[in-house]
This record gives C-alpha cells, structure tokens and sequence, in this order.
C-alpha cells in the first residue's frame, strides 16, 4: 500500500495531491533557502499564521453572497489578501516603529490568528454544519478532497515553482551578497518583495496539504538542512527543493497509507528526518565529520608530542601516545623509538628548530603567522627558503645550546 | 447583568484571563527589549508534545502532570536550540523555527494516534485554550466570595495562574537591578559582575514557565499575543524601563478585560445569540492596543530616526 502510494498508484486525487505535494516541497525548499540566507526565516511565521483571519472572512462573504462558503478558490484569495496584509503589518511595524523585527513578527502571527479565531466561532454559530472544513486548514488534511481542488493544487504548485526558476538568479544574489546586488544593478527591494510574494505563494498552495501552522516548517527545514551540504549558494537551493520536494511525496504517501495520520506533521517530520541525518552525517559540516576531524586533529598534537619528546630523549608516558607510536610503526611496546620513530623524531625536532628561526626573523614574517606546532614546514616554504632557514640556523651545536 | 450571574459564569474566566495576560507580559518586558520576543511562541508550540506524553504516561489529564510534560517539552527544545545553533553553526532563528515545527509536528501527530476521545484533550484546545469553560459552580453572588465553601470550588487554573504572576512580579522584584543592567548593557553588567548568562537564560526558564502555567488555562494565542503585544506597545509610549513595565501590566489587563468582555457579550449587543472566542478576542483586543501605540505612541520612533511627517 505504501508502494503504492510512492508509485502513484492510489488513483487519481490521491496522485494530483502527491504530486502538488511534491511541487510544493521543492518550491518551499527553494524559497526557504534564500528566505534562510536573508535570515528572515521567521517572517513567513507571520505570512502564514495572518492567512486565518482571510479564509474566515472569504467564507463569510462568500456565504453572505449567496455562493459556498467552501468554494477553495475564493478562500485561497482571501487567505492570500490577509496574509499581504499581515506582511505589510510586520514590514510596517519594523520600519516605522522602534520594535525589532521578532516582535513584529510575534505581534502579528498572535493577532492575526487570534482574530482568525474569532472569526471561526462566528462561523460556527451563524450556519450551523456548513463550517466543516476550515479547521482542516490549521494542519492540513487531504482525505476526501475534491477533484477540482486537487488539480488547483497541483497547478499552483507549478506555478510557484515556474516563479522560483525564473527569479533563481537575482534572488540567489541578492540573499548572498545584498550590496554586491544593489551595485550590479539588481534592485534589492524588489527582489526581497518577490522572495516574500513567493513565500505567500507556498504558503497559500500549501494551506490544503501541510496547513497554516506548519507550512513554515517546510519553508525552514529544507534549507537548513541542505545548508549542511554545501557552502555553495548556488548547490544549496537545488539541495533543500529536492530534500523539500522528497519529505512531500514520502509524506504525502505515508498519510494516504496508515488511517487518521495528519498530513502536514507526517510530511513536516519526514522534513525532520532529513535534517536530522544532514545534522549528523553530512560531510564537512556535519556532527560526525566534526568529531571525526577533532579526533584526527587530537592524534597529530599527540604524535608530535610523542616525536618531540623522543628526540629530547625524554620518556613518554601519556598511553594515548604510546599507542599511537606504536600503532605507527614508531615504538616499541616499550616505548623506545624504532629507527623509524627516531628519524622521524630528529626531523620533528629539526623542523621546530626551523620554525624557530622563522618566527625570529622578519623576513618571514607572513609564514611565522602560519605556525600552530603541527604545520609541516614543507608545506609553507620553498625549498630554497629552507635551505636559507638552515643557513641561518648555523651547523650542529651541543644539545645544550639550543 | 446581575452577581448571580456574572460571578459564576465570567468571574473567574475573566479574572484567569487576566492574570495569565499579567504573568506573560512582565517577562514580555524584557523578551522585547532583548530581540527574544519569539521564544513565547516557539515555547507555545512546544508544549504540545510534552503535555500529549504526560498524558499517555500518567492516564489523566491532571493539572501537575501536564505541567511537569510541559516543563520538560520546554526544556528539551532550548537543549536541542542551542545544540543546532552551536554545533551546526545555524543562526538562532532558523534553529528555533526548526526544533519548534518538528516538536509541534509530533505532538500532533502522537495526539491524532493515541486515543484521547475520552479526555478533553485535542489541538484545538491546546491553540484556543478553555477559558470559558473556567466557571465556579458553587457560586451564587457576590456573597459567595466570603463564602469558604463555595471558595473550595474554584477553578484550580485561576489558584495556578495567580500565583504565577505572583512569582513573576516577586522574581522581578527581586532581579530588576541586574536584569535591567543586562538587557540594556551585557558588557557593562558582566563587568560589574552580574552573572549575564545565568540571568539570560534563566529569563528564559521562567518565561517557559509562565508560559506554561498560562497555556493550561487559557492556550498559546493568549501566552504569545500577551508576551509580546503589551510589552511592544509600553515600548512605544515611553523610554522608562519602570514604566514600560506598568504600561505593560495596564495593557495586558485592559486587553483581557476588555477582550473577554467583548467576546461574551459583544455579539449580543451586535444582535447576535452566541459568544465568540474569548482567547482569539483578546489577542485581537492586544492587536489593537499596540497598532494604536504604534500611530500615536509618543516615543515610537527609533531614538535618532527623523519622526515621519
């Protein structure tokens, strides 16, 4: 059954939807990205929170007109009306007033819902039984949904995306380097509003699949997860729509599979999974390469320690460096150095030395920076530099001297 | 509108109401002024699944246990917060807009599978809160608060949310000295040797738990709209630290007052025959208080920015 519903095979609507699904992750996950580098995250926590009070007013108007209340379309209107509005608040709220950002953006997520509450009870008691339906809009549902809401979906997903490929490039440099914008020629207002007017336009197709109150979770997840990839600002939006646009299909098909599971938590934690083994797993970036990276780096300190103290012809104690000399083919059990050890112990002590005069002398003073006890001295001067260094650096002397 | 009426039906609604808006808008203060305010809403989001596990372990939808569920919830997410944004190199918001979504994501989700039909315990309540349903069932007047029997039956939430923002206003008490140094000048408190961090995040404790004590009662868009509107909108009527803080407590008060007054018997003036959500009233009331601060509030305008014509 599970199969099914990854292959398609769960008939028609079911299909229009994992595909809308779908289109909505990869859009969310490719706006979140440059929404993430902007760091505004959490502005489109307001856009989507301010749908509510739209969709409560569209139905109302919508039944006082005579029509359905439910029709989809007049309700995505409203919700997107509202929303624009709750955008302007917070834009307002920040530019106008000295309250920061996070509090505008609190202010209006807070009040535009609570008036969307509101509304909602009006709605309750003014026709009795013909609300059913608008809380589906807080978290999403797509059992029993309409063929001709399906198809809307999976079109506005399309659309959306359409919009995100056409404006990839202003928008990938303007979330990058936003002066470096302004002075090519791109006009930064512009795109910010257009990155926002996107995010209206994930949130507003996704109100049906994910709902209102987790549909920022597809706009945040993605992205940060992708984040951990890569430091390309072009690689990352690619990486966070196809993370997005996964936790949608694999989502959509667990929530048409097992009865009563939500649709947008389902598809929200699948987001979830992904940047949980982004978190840890990634490369580079990622916790494990992290402790894989320290563990490298506390072997090197150890093995030079060890390396040091053997040319100095003190004794090492410390087990951990034992083991990693001996490991290395560089002491015994006991260990006293191998021959191996003890050319590489001369050379260690011999390059300190080097490193010595390097950091004495002004001449090399841009490489005397670069000295942190493990660098290989080969890898910072040519040749000829070294051989100037040992000039300097005189014949052999009592150990004493030094 | 008699005692006999009014004391058991919205005494009590009103009076919890008020003080849960009291309890989230003194820490507010500060959340403000410290560019946290969203931690309340990130905090409301993560109680959920805290409090559908306390339920599935203890059986009951017990006030202690829920509270207890709900602390933790809190406590995990700012661990899991700062381990995304230290290990993972993520900037705040985005780490919170991360663990507060997925954590919400899975309260839902353990509340749709487990079977909770038999126990008033469903999102909706979680986001609107209960407040009408707060009555005192015993009271007959005005007469029945000198009455100890009947004062025996008290909703438990109002007891909870009173002494939560008599904790809070005591706390406040307590730390203002070092809490104002620090919001205003980290580096300055530091070297006076105000413990700035401990102060920092025990901000954020006890934010949680207001936050929590208030969201049993009355649901997260009361603890959100109240920990950040009132506060916002003191900012925006004057520069004194002192009196932002009792601007903020008027505001709060006069948004629950007036909001749940309102929503009780607004649409019966209007004609109508049923109230409205008294939580979503007064998030909205909040909502207007501050866009009038922000038209009129004499100092809301960055200090050196030129006051728009």
């Amino acid at each position: 059954m599970f199969v099914d519903a990854l292959t398609f095979g769960l008939g028609y609507n079911a299909t229009l939807v994992t595909i809308g699904a779908i289109l909505l992750g990869i859009s969310a996950g490719v706006t979140g990205t440059f929404l993430f580098l902007r760091k505004r995250a959490l502005v489109s926590d307001a856009i989507s929170h301010a749908t509510l009070p739209g969709i409560g007013l569209a139905f109302i108007l919508m039944v006082a007109l005579g029509g359905d209340g439910r029709s989809l379309p007049g309700l995505l209107v409203g919700s997107a009306i509202s929303a624009s509005l709750g955008l302007l608040a917070v834009t307002w709220l920040t530019t106008r007033t000295r309250l920061g950002e996070d509090a505008a953006i609190g202010a209006v997520l807070s009040v535009f819902f609570g008036a969307g509450v509101v509304l909602l009870t009006v709605i309750q008691t003014m026709t009795s039984g013909r609300q059913a339906g608008l809380e589906d809009f807080l978290l999403g549902a797509t059992a029993g949904m309409l063929y001709s809401e399906a198809v809307m979906i999976a079109v506005g997903g399309a659309v959306v995306l359409l919009l995100v490929l056409l404006l990839r490039r202003p928008m990938t440099l303007v979330a990058f380097d936003p002066e470096f914008a302004a002075s090519s020629g791109v006009r930064t207002n512009s795109i910010d509003l257009a990155i926002m007017g996107l995010v209206l336009g994930v949130t507003v197709v996704g109100l049906k699949i994910v709902g209102l109150i987790l549909i920022i979770a597809l706009l945040i997840i993605p992205p940060v997860a992708a984040r951990f990839w890569s430091d390309r600002a072009d690689r990352v939006p690619i990486i966070a729509g196809a993370l997005g646009g996964l936790s949608g299909w694999i989502g959509t098909a667990l929530s048409a599979t097992v009865p009563d599971l939500p649709t947008g938590p389902i598809i929200v934690l699948t987001a979830f999974a992904a940047f949980i083994v982004s978190f840890l797993f990634a490369p580079g970036r990622g916790v494990l390469s992290a402790v894989l990276r320290y563990i490298a780096f506390q072997r090197r300190v150890h093995v030079r320690q060890g390396l040091l103290a053997i040319a100095q012809g003190q004794p090492v104690y410390e087990p951990l460096t034992r083991r990693l000399l001996t490991r290395a083919g560089l002491a015994h059990a006991d260990g006293v150095a191998t021959d191996a050890g003890q050319a590489r112990a001369a050379k260690a002590l011999r390059d300190e030395a080097r490193w010595d005069v390097v950091r004495r002398h002004e001449a090399f003073a841009g490489t005397a920076a670069l000295y942190d006890g493990l660098r290989e001295i080969e890898s910072v001067l040519t040749r000829d530099q070294i051989a100037e260094v040992d000039r300097l650096l005189g014949g052999p002397r009592e150990a004493t001297s030094g | 509108m008699t005692g006999a009426e009014f004391v058991p039906l919205s005494l009590t609604p009103l009076l919890t109401g008020m003080f849960a808006a009291v309890a989230c808008a003194l820490p507010g203060n500060f959340l403000v002024l410290r560019r946290q305010a969203l931690i309340g809403d990130a905090i409301s989001h993560v109680v959920l699944p805290g409090i559908v596990v306390a339920f599935l372990f203890t059986g009951t939808v017990a006030a202690s246990a829920m509270m207890l569920g709900a602390a933790g919830a809190a406590i995990i997410a700012v661990i899991l917060i700062e381990t995304i944004r230290r290990l993972g190199k993520i900037e705040p918001g985005a780490a919170m807009g991360v663990i507060f979504t997925a954590m919400f994501a899975g309260g839902v989700l353990l509340l749709e599978q487990s079977d909770t039909s038999s126990v008033h315990l469903d999102v909706e309540h979680a986001l609107y809160g209960n407040l009408e349903s707060l009555i005192w069932l015993d009271a007959v007047g005005w007469g029945s608060l000198l009455d100890p029997t009947a004062l025996a039956s008290l909703p438990s939430e109002l007891l909870r949310v009173s002494l939560a923002t008599l904790g809070m206003a005591l706390l406040l008490w307590i730390f203002w000295r070092p809490l104002k140094l620090s919001t205003f000048d980290e580096g300055f408190a530091a070297t006076l040797g105000v413990p700035v961090r401990a102060l920092g995040l025990g901000l954020v404790i006890v934010s949680a738990l207001a936050a929590v004590a208030a969201f049993d009662a009355v649901g997260s868009i009361i603890v959100i709209a109240m920990f950040i509107c009132p506060p916002a909108a003191a900012r925006l009527v004057t520069n004194d630290l002192g009196r932002q803080v009792a601007w903020s407590v008027v505001f709060a008060l006069l948004s629950a007052g007036a909001g749940y007054i309102l929503a009780g018997y607004g649409p019966l003036w209007l004609g109508g025959t049923h109230a409205v959500s008294a939580a979503g009233m007064i998030a909205t009331v909040s909502g207007i208080i501050l866009a009038i601060a922000a038209l009129i509030g004499p100092c809301r305008n960055r200090v050196g920015a030129v006051p728009a014509a």
